[in-house]
């Protein structure tokens, strides 16, 4: 087990390396999910909007 | 081919009354190169060493910053669309702009390198290849610069954002230009990287106009 | 059902919206099932040691950096030529991704280097020709904001998409024989040794989970962009009535 997180000695390359993939992917996925979901919620309240108002048929 | 003459000519009369960028770019080469021995020192081997390297990179850099007045001052003023009205092709509109401006940037940039070779202590024998690879290359420069120029014709303040188009672009021209006066300094064949770099050229004289056009044609819609 | 048959936005969406999680579920155990074998299975290297481990991130991480530039060439392409709406936007939705996979490619190939040669920086081909790409993603990427024009900034993207395609096999050459210039007989080379089958299965199975992870995230930016796109002309219809 301990020979699992030494990486022989080059833990301080290895774990990061991995790491960074990790956080990178995963910080892009979550940003890109966030805006999706922004971008859906802006265009419905657009779209009630113009419903209200009694611009676009039905 | 008269039209196409009429073009450069009227570039190049505009660029004369206007008198400045070939001058700056002149200026701008000649501090860029006298940055180098202050920030590194000036002993003669080390500047040697480096001379055909900042030599490029200098006269690149010149080059690019003078890109800016391939379009813009035309496209703001109008005749840029009344040039595309007097039936000439806009690829060779863009051709016969980027010849022009070669003509006051590149060859004045041309003729001014062997001096600031000597300045930088470079061996005598990379001169006929620094005025050979600058003879090919710095066209290359203007044609393919002028696509970036095109497609930064409506972004304000486009300066920044045109380097960081065209620098990566150009890195082939450096890498062929400074290895061929390299291989001649040495004593070595320098025909393979000269033959590279005129390839380049060449490939680019049909293309880059051709790109360039596309990008003006969305400015003037 | 040609290519056109995806053109409606509507009909894409849905079909984005059956895919997504099939994309997502099948990265997620992928890049499982690849990273145990990496960390755990592989076995070290004779000379690198434990770094080589590394390299089952870094190849497919510059794999994908080039992957979707093809990607975003070829979608640049389609945009101009047929004229497809929604290609411009897969382009324009692909090039946050090979950018971060570009940004990873380096990073790692920097964490990969320092123990082997001592510098967190080699100038070896691979390296500067990814860093080059880098600038590349990032140019067209600030050449999409600059513009404000959506259908131009559109247009003026591709065309810079298809110079950079052209130029990529160029820079690449140029970087190759700018690299066997400078270097000694020696050739440092980042796939480090001859790939063995211990080695190849981590690596074909992380380079999949990163496929994976891109259609997925792709889809999820596609339909934003598309979402932006909408809103962007209900803002222009807004402001002429």
């Amino acid at each position: 087990m301990g020979q699992f997180f030494e990486m022989g000695g080059y833990a301080g390359y290895v774990w990061p390396a991995f790491v960074i993939v990790l956080v990178v992917m995963a910080v892009l996925w979550v940003a890109s999910r966030r805006g999706c979901r922004n971008s859906e919620h802006t265009l419905a309240a657009l779209r009630k909007n113009r419903q209200q108002q009694g611009i676009d048929a039905q | 081919m008269k039209p196409f003459m009429a073009v450069i000519a009227r570039d190049l009369h505009l660029a004369v009354r206007q008198g400045g960028a070939t001058f700056l770019a002149l200026v701008f080469f000649l501090l860029t190169v006298t940055l180098f021995p202050l920030g590194i020192g000036p002993e003669p081997a080390i500047l040697a060493r480096i001379a055909p390297g900042v030599l490029w990179v200098a006269a690149l850099l010149a080059a690019m910053l003078s890109l800016d007045r391939l379009f813009q001052a035309d496209f703001e003023d109008g005749s840029l669309e009344q040039l595309t009205l007097s039936g000439l092709p806009l690829g060779a509109i863009v051709l016969a702009k980027t010849i022009a401006h070669w003509l006051t940037t590149g060859l004045p940039l041309l003729l001014a390198a062997p001096i600031l070779a000597v300045l930088l202590n470079m061996d005598s024998e990379g001169f006929a290849a620094l005025l050979l690879t600058m003879l090919i290359g710095t066209p290359a420069l203007s044609l393919i610069g002028a696509i970036g120029a095109a497609l930064t014709l409506t972004v304000r303040r486009g300066g920044v954002l045109l380097s960081l188009l065209v620098l990566p672009l150009y890195i082939p021209v450096l890498i062929f230009g400074v290895s061929a006066i390299d291989a001649a300094v040495h004593g070595l064949n320098a025909k393979p990287h000269v033959l590279l770099l005129t390839a380049l050229t060449l490939a680019a004289i049909p293309l880059c106009p051709w790109a360039a056009a596309a990008a003006v044609k969305l400015s003037l819609e | 059902m040609s290519m056109h048959y995806f053109a409606n936005p509507t009909r894409f969406t849905r079909l984005a919206e059956r895919i997504q999680p099939w994309a997502e579920g099948l990265a997620g155990v992928l890049l499982v099932v690849g990273l145990y074998l990496a960390l755990v299975e592989a076995p070290a290297d004779y000379q690198q040691g434990d770094t080589v481990r590394i390299m089952f991130v870094h190849v497919p991480s510059a794999w994908m950096a080039m992957f979707c530039y093809s990607f975003l060439a070829v979608a640049s392409a389609i945009a101009l030529i047929w004229k497809h709406p929604l290609a411009d936007l897969a382009a324009k939705a692909s090039a946050p991704i090979g950018a971060g996979f570009t940004f990873l490619a380096l990073v790692t190939g920097s964490l990969w280097g320092k123990p082997m040669w001592g510098t967190w920086w080699v100038w070896d081909a691979r390296l500067t020709s990814v860093l080059i790409l880098f600038f590349l993603y990032l140019g067209y990427m600030a050449l999409w904001q600059a513009i404000e024009d959506g259908q131009k900034a559109a247009k003026a993207a591709a065309v810079l998409a298809l110079v950079g395609a052209v130029n990529v096999p160029i820079i690449k050459f140029s970087v190759d024989w700018w690299n066997t210039l400078h270097q000694p007989a020696s050739v440092l080379r980042m796939d480090g040794p001859a790939i063995h089958p211990s080695m190849l299965w981590p690596l074909l199975i992380m380079a999949l989970a990163f496929k994976a992870y891109f259609v997925a995230l792709l889809l999820v930016r596609m339909r934003m962009e598309l979402n932006l796109r909408r809103i962007r002309a209900l803002q222009l219809a807004e402001r002429t009535t």
